[in-house]
């Protein structure tokens, strides 16, 4: 079973290394080298705070996307080119190609990532001429970063499980900025009153809570993150994922495929 | 049970626990980021900027700042946070959004002219607030009497008072008490009797159960306020006739100046305290009173208990 699911993890991992998908990092690139150029340039004493946000909120942005149109297309492009039937007719179950997809599209977003991380470094070397130590909570940052992207690889991959790619993708870009909202959707939710309230409240907590995820801001400016949000984000984003995982699964086992 | 039916059951059974254990751990993160729910962020500060990005979908936009301003300002209100640094701005986009959309004018005003705890403290913008729904919206008597409310209140200026009570009574379908009120302003300005046809206006023209209870709230105070005065003054004439202050009320009664002892509004009876000083039971029970309190009493935030709001 674990091989089953290593060895769609690789195939898909694969297989987005050949979509061209890790070509992101090359605009990724331009984008921090010009940026840590020209800001030293036309601004004053913001070239480090410059580098950290806009690479960090690069980094994020660029893997939601790629979490996003590669997520939606990792069950439907299977069906369309009937590649999946190939792989269903041998001892694969279908909870296993659901599974091994996701930790595959995760891995690829993984290795983007650190790329990515080692560029936000470089850049960082580059403005400010040496790191400090309050420089390695952006570590933390780009950590909170992989765990926003394994909520949004698991929601794209549920709502790929059942619906077209475009809706799919429709439906994922929705969650993801609704969520960042989320915790003022939850205030918003805790002030109304009777069946309401719970409705709303209900509805507030199905939404997944990226906004707690989003620290740039303040790594930004060499604030520390405290242990317990780390350790509280880790566990949220982890369960969150692998419930979304599991409604994959639910509605897939389901799906005629006929 | 096939191998189908036993993946159904797990991995739904594996749902509804990572759903209960993620609402769990949502729910230790939000305590974890107690600030961070309806935080002081304005997003865009920019009313332009906004409107150009609601892609013509203005309206919507405006109600949901709407109710984002009524948020921030029952959250800080309700956290007894004396600071509402982004409710002029909030206001200010809405309106800007939406200028015919009259309840932030109207409730805005009101968050933002009364002093701490109970509003913003800001009257010059909630007066600059009226004033451009009035530009907006100049059939709207409401709002000349929200601005002529705010000069009385808030800023005692009576004479402002009256000339916004006069122009809201030009409106059409003004109600009647407006035209006496402004009438009233240059004669009568200050006295509980004005006040009181303030507070009536507000009910009977008020729709908001809240405001209602407010208004009913600030009609008990001015009450009480009126018969600590009237008995004080009875007191008064107690000591000129006798020659000595009397000790208690009762002494009132049996003098027959009194019919017997007077209640306040929370039904228990008024105390006489040295030197003739009339105190209600307890302050606290009558929000807004301005008469009958202990020397240095300091009112609390009003609550919506207090107000007879919650159950």
């Amino acid at each position: 079973m674990k091989n089953r699911i290593t060895c769609i993890g690789a195939n898909t991992f694969r297989e987005a290394v050949r979509d061209r998908v890790l070509y992101n990092l090359i605009a990724f690139a331009l984008l921090l080298t010009g940026a840590a150029v020209l800001v030293g340039q036309i601004s004053i004493d913001i070239e480090k705070l410059v580098v950290i946000n806009l690479g960090l909120t690069a980094v994020s942005l660029f893997g939601v996307v790629i979490a996003i149109f590669v997520g939606i297309g990792l069950v439907s492009k299977e069906i369309e080119k009937r590649t999946l039937y190939t792989v269903l007719s041998r001892p694969v179950r279908r909870w296993e190609f659901i599974v091994g997809k996701f930790f595959g599209l995760a891995g690829t977003l993984l290795v983007n990532t650190l790329c990515m991380a080692v560029g936000v470094f470089f850049a960082l070397l580059y403005v400010s001429h040496h790191l400090q130590k309050p420089d390695s909570w952006v570590l933390v940052a780009l950590y909170f970063i992989i765990l926003q992207f394994l909520i949004v690889t698991a929601l794209a991959l549920l709502f790929s499980s059942f619906s077209s790619p475009i809706m799919s993708a429709v439906f994922a870009f929705a969650l993801f900025i609704i969520g960042s909202f989320s915790e003022d959707l939850r205030g918003f939710a805790a002030m109304t009153k009777g069946i309401t309230h719970w409705l709303a409240l209900g509805a507030a907590y199905l939404i997944p809570n990226l906004s707690a995820l989003n620290v740039i801001s303040s790594v930004a400016h060499g604030e520390a993150v405290a242990r317990s949000l780390i350790i509280y984000n880790t566990a949220y984003s982890l369960l969150y994922a692998a419930m979304a995982v599991c409604g994959a699964v639910l509605i897939f086992e389901h799906r005629n495929l006929k | 049970m096939t191998a189908s039916q036993r993946i159904t059951i797990t991995s739904s059974i594996l749902l509804v626990f990572l759903l209960l254990a993620s609402t769990l751990t949502l729910r230790r993160l939000d305590r974890l980021r107690t600030g961070s729910t309806l935080q002081e962020v304005l997003y865009l500060p920019s009313p332009k900027i906004v409107k150009s990005l609601s892609l013509g979908y203005d309206g919507l936009v405006a109600d949901i700042y709407w109710t984002r301003a009524v948020q921030y300002f029952g959250g800080h209100h309700a956290a007894g946070n004396e600071h509402y640094r982004l409710l002029a701005p909030l206001l200010e986009i809405t309106t800007y959004l939406d200028p015919h959309l009259l309840p932030p004018y109207e409730f805005g005003a009101n968050f933002l002219a009364p002093p701490p705890p109970n509003g913003a403290g800001d009257p010059a913008r909630a007066v600059a607030l009226v004033e451009r729904g009035i530009q907006a919206n100049p059939d709207q008597w409401k709002l000349y009497y929200n601005l002529g409310f705010i000069y009385y209140l808030e800023i005692h200026d009576y004479a402002r008072a009256a000339r916004a009570f006069e122009r809201g009574s030009q409106a059409p379908g003004a109600h009647p008490f407006v035209r006496i009120l402004a009438a009233k302003m240059a004669q009568h300005a200050g006295d509980i009797e004005t006040a009181r046809m303030l507070w009536i206006t507000t009910y009977e023209s008020a729709h908001d159960k809240q405001i209602k209870a407010n208004a009913v709230a600030h009609l008990r105070a001015l009450q009480a306020d009126a018969e600590v005065i009237a008995l004080e003054k009875m007191v008064d004439e107690y000591r000129a006739r006798m020659g000595h202050w009397p000790t208690n009320l009762a002494q009132l009664v049996s003098t027959g100046m009194l019919n017997g002892i007077p209640l306040d509004p929370t039904g228990r009876p008024y105390k006489l305290m040295p030197y003739g000083h009339v105190e209600v039971a307890n302050p606290d029970d009558i929000p807004f009173i301005t008469q009958g309190t202990p020397p240095g009493y300091k009112a609390p935030k009003v609550t919506a208990k207090q107000l007879g709001l919650t159950e």
